[in-house]
């Protein structure tokens, strides 16, 4: 192909992109992305662990039995095998059951720490992890204020598992499986601004009922799942004390300061090597040791 | 030793380099017996760890993600690895010439330890066959503080690679590409120090995020700035003991005269003094500044005195008291209690103050610890082999006495 076929070729195939890439835009309906999440009432919630079941099934990991298996005995945390769990707290307003899995950071610790990109901040709100990015440092582990993100050690080839907020299913355009199999509506799937009005109603409209808080609302900067509660937050496994910053802020200083001190040390220390030159010998060190530690191979 | 660069052109330079692979008599010797079966047992532990998970040879669990592995060798080795930094700064860039006679050999243990420590690194990695997506962009995870210290430290190891490449240019004979590579030092030596700025306080960077989890005595905003300047003491400190054992086991090779290595070492203990003394006292204004007088008293408290105390601020006033009273002793004690104390607080930040109200209390385990001492040990295999073939210091008097050009041997002496 000679160049001017060559640049033919080259303009209409641009041509032909950029009209079809119009076309799409055309077609598709262009409101900004809402990030989605789920609200959950923890005073409906009836421990009955459906969504852990409903979980396990979604993602092929070994389903629990609820009836047999006593679980709730114990305080649990998420695990490489169980992406989401149901814990009982005994409180001041009695049994308290309280569902915990990835909370979905508005800014995630995770995502800003992960070298390749492999934990993600999907553009609706939910946190992916790709496995074909990943090389398994744990640096997201390290990162996660809530401690979600979990590894699978006894495996040569280990995944980090965490609830994706069933992003393959929201593809579908199905809702998350722990949403659909809850009973008790004690999980209530949508954008967080409609989840925030839900949740403010509920506490306007039974005040006596919940702790005027609702948490994820600002906690590590704002997250995905919201929490209504009857009994302070404490009392039920919720750390407090993160604070509302977002995580990746805590690093963004150290960061913006890389490109100042990556060009500007450069310059203060060869301008520093130019002062310092007392015999003129310009671009490199002083020749003469180089005469000192080569002499011996002279000699031989 | 010396009769190996006879006639390289004549043997063909693979002949040569074959013969210098070859380890050399006494093979018997101490070190020799108890590294290799160490060496051998943590090889074997690696192929069971590739094959079976980080989880049938580690105790990593879901609170501790970062092991000795990583707290150890290469969060600690990469600041004792801080001596090349700040050496080139006083050669180079301060054109000290005091120091030149060991800046080729530091520059080879900073070399080493960014291969062995910072290559460590591929061992914790739960899928290292995926260690080049972060360099060939699957993806660029730019706002990742990993991704810095991850580029960083492949730029180093090369710009250090290219620092030591003379004296291996020099060992083969190639004449043209010594001049090449020799003329680069300076541009290598200024990017180098940026790097290492970059890094040593990235590594600090790391825990930024963790605040929640490390220990209030030991979390604060400025632990890149505390992991940096306790990086240039730890640094000076690991080439005085290097000094000091090489002095004692490699004597045939070195020709540095007792008063010039002596200069040496006390103008080092100085700087340590200074180094660590400006680390302790920000160490200070950081804990006035936080007010956590009641931790003090808690044994979270008493630990974190005997590291700020009796670990950063008494080899400070050791290394002072060497300097002032010319105690090869005395410094030698202090150089290896500053090095304890940077592993400890290190180890704190990382492992011991990390995740510090869990349950899951991390503890190595013996097949762990095999593994991290192997992979000093190779490296200190890998430094003998070099430091015994090439120049990487000047070398003995004998040696000297009859050089070509007529350099008088007592030169070294004269410039101290």
């Amino acid at each position: 192909m000679d160049r001017r076929n060559f640049l033919k070729t080259a303009g209409v195939a641009c041509a032909t992109a950029a009209g079809a890439r119009s076309a799409a835009a055309d077609t598709q309906e262009h409101k900004p992305e809402e990030f989605i999440g789920v609200l959950v009432d923890t005073t409906r919630c009836i421990g009955c662990r459906s969504c852990e079941v409903a979980c396990a099934m979604a993602h092929n990991m070994p389903v629990p039995d609820p009836k047999t298996d006593g679980a709730l005995e114990a305080v649990r945390t998420t695990s490489e095998t169980a992406w989401t769990v149901v814990n009982r707290f005994d409180t001041d307003a009695g049994e308290v059951f309280v569902k915990k899995q990835c909370m979905h950071c508005w800014q995630p610790a995770c995502a800003a720490a992960c070298l390749t990109n492999a934990m993600k901040k999907t553009e609706t709100g939910p946190v992916i992890w790709q496995s074909d990015k990943c090389m398994g440092c744990r640096y997201c582990m390290i990162s996660c204020p809530f401690d979600i993100p979990k590894c699978e050690y006894d495996h040569w080839n280990p995944r980090i598992q965490k609830c994706n907020l069933c992003w393959e299913r929201l593809q579908e355009g199905q809702r998350p499986a722990c949403v659909t199999s809850c009973p008790t509506d004690a999980l209530t799937f949508g954008t967080k601004r409609e989840l925030m009005e839900i949740a403010r109603k509920r506490i306007y409209t039974n005040p006596d009922k919940y702790v005027h808080k609702i948490y994820g609302e600002f906690e590590a900067g704002g997250t995905g799942w919201l929490y209504l509660s009857a009994v302070p937050f404490e009392q039920i496994g919720f750390r407090t004390d993160l604070g509302t910053t977002p995580y990746p802020e805590y690093t963004r200083d150290f960061l913006y300061a890389v490109p100042v001190v990556f060009f500007g040390l450069p310059a203060l220390l060869y301008g520093l090597s130019q002062l310092t030159d007392r015999d003129g010998s310009g671009t490199g060190p002083d020749p003469k040791v180089v005469a000192e530690t080569t002499d011996h191979q002279a000699a031989h | 030793m010396s009769a190996t660069h006879t006639s390289p052109p004549v043997q063909g330079t693979f002949r040569f380099i074959w013969n210098e692979m070859k380890p050399r008599p006494p093979f018997w010797t101490p070190f020799n017996m108890i590294s290799i079966p160490i060496i051998v047992v943590g090889m074997v532990i690696l192929v069971y760890r590739f094959i079976y998970g980080l989880g049938s040879v580690t105790n990593l669990n879901q609170d501790y993600a970062w092991g000795v592995w990583k707290g150890f060798n290469v969060i600690t080795g990469v600041a004792f690895a801080g001596g090349a930094y700040a050496l080139c700064f006083t050669v180079y860039v301060m054109r000290l010439e005091k120091y030149k006679p060991i800046i080729r050999v530091t520059v080879l243990n900073g070399f080493l330890a960014y291969v062995f420590y910072a290559g460590a690194l591929i061992l914790e990695l739960g899928r290292p066959w995926n260690i080049l997506n972060p360099i060939i962009g699957n993806d660029f995870g730019y706002n990742s503080v990993l991704f810095l210290v991850a580029w960083h430290f492949l730029l180093y190891i090369i710009a250090q690679f290219l620092e030591v490449s003379p004296v291996v240019a020099e060992w083969l004979d190639a004449k043209k590409a010594y001049r090449v590579l020799y003329a680069m030092t300076l541009g290598l030596v200024v990017f180098g120090i940026t790097l290492s700025f970059l890094h040593q306080s990235g590594l600090g960077a790391l825990f930024l995020m963790a605040k929640p989890k490390i220990h209030p005595l030991w979390f604060s905003e400025f632990i890149p700035i505390l992991f940096f300047v306790s990086s240039i003491f730890a640094g000076i400190s690991l080439v005085i003991v290097e000094g000091t054992l090489s002095g004692r086991y490699l004597k045939e090779h070195i020709g540095i005269p007792e008063a010039q290595s002596r200069a040496i070492l006390f103008g080092l203990a100085k700087g340590a003094a200074i180094a660590s003394f400006a680390y302790y006292f920000f160490k200070l204004l950081l804990f006035l500044h936080e007010g956590h007088w009641d931790l003090l008293g808690t044994g979270w408290g008493l630990w974190y005195l005997v590291e700020v105390f009796g670990l950063t601020l008494l080899p400070c006033l050791l290394f002072a008291l060497g300097y002032r009273h010319r105690s090869l002793g005395i410094v030698q004690t202090a150089a290896w209690l500053s090095l304890l104390g940077v592993l400890i607080n290190r180890l704190n930040v990382s492992l011991i103050a990390f995740n510090w109200e869990s349950v899951n209390r991390y503890y190595p385990t013996w097949m762990e610890i095999v593994v991290s001492l192997t992979v000093v040990l190779v490296e200190v295999w890998v430094f003998r082999w070099f430091v015994t073939r090439m120049n990487f210091y000047p070398r003995p008097r004998a040696a000297r006495a009859h050089t070509a050009d007529g350099v008088p041997a007592a030169r070294l002496v004269e410039t101290a």
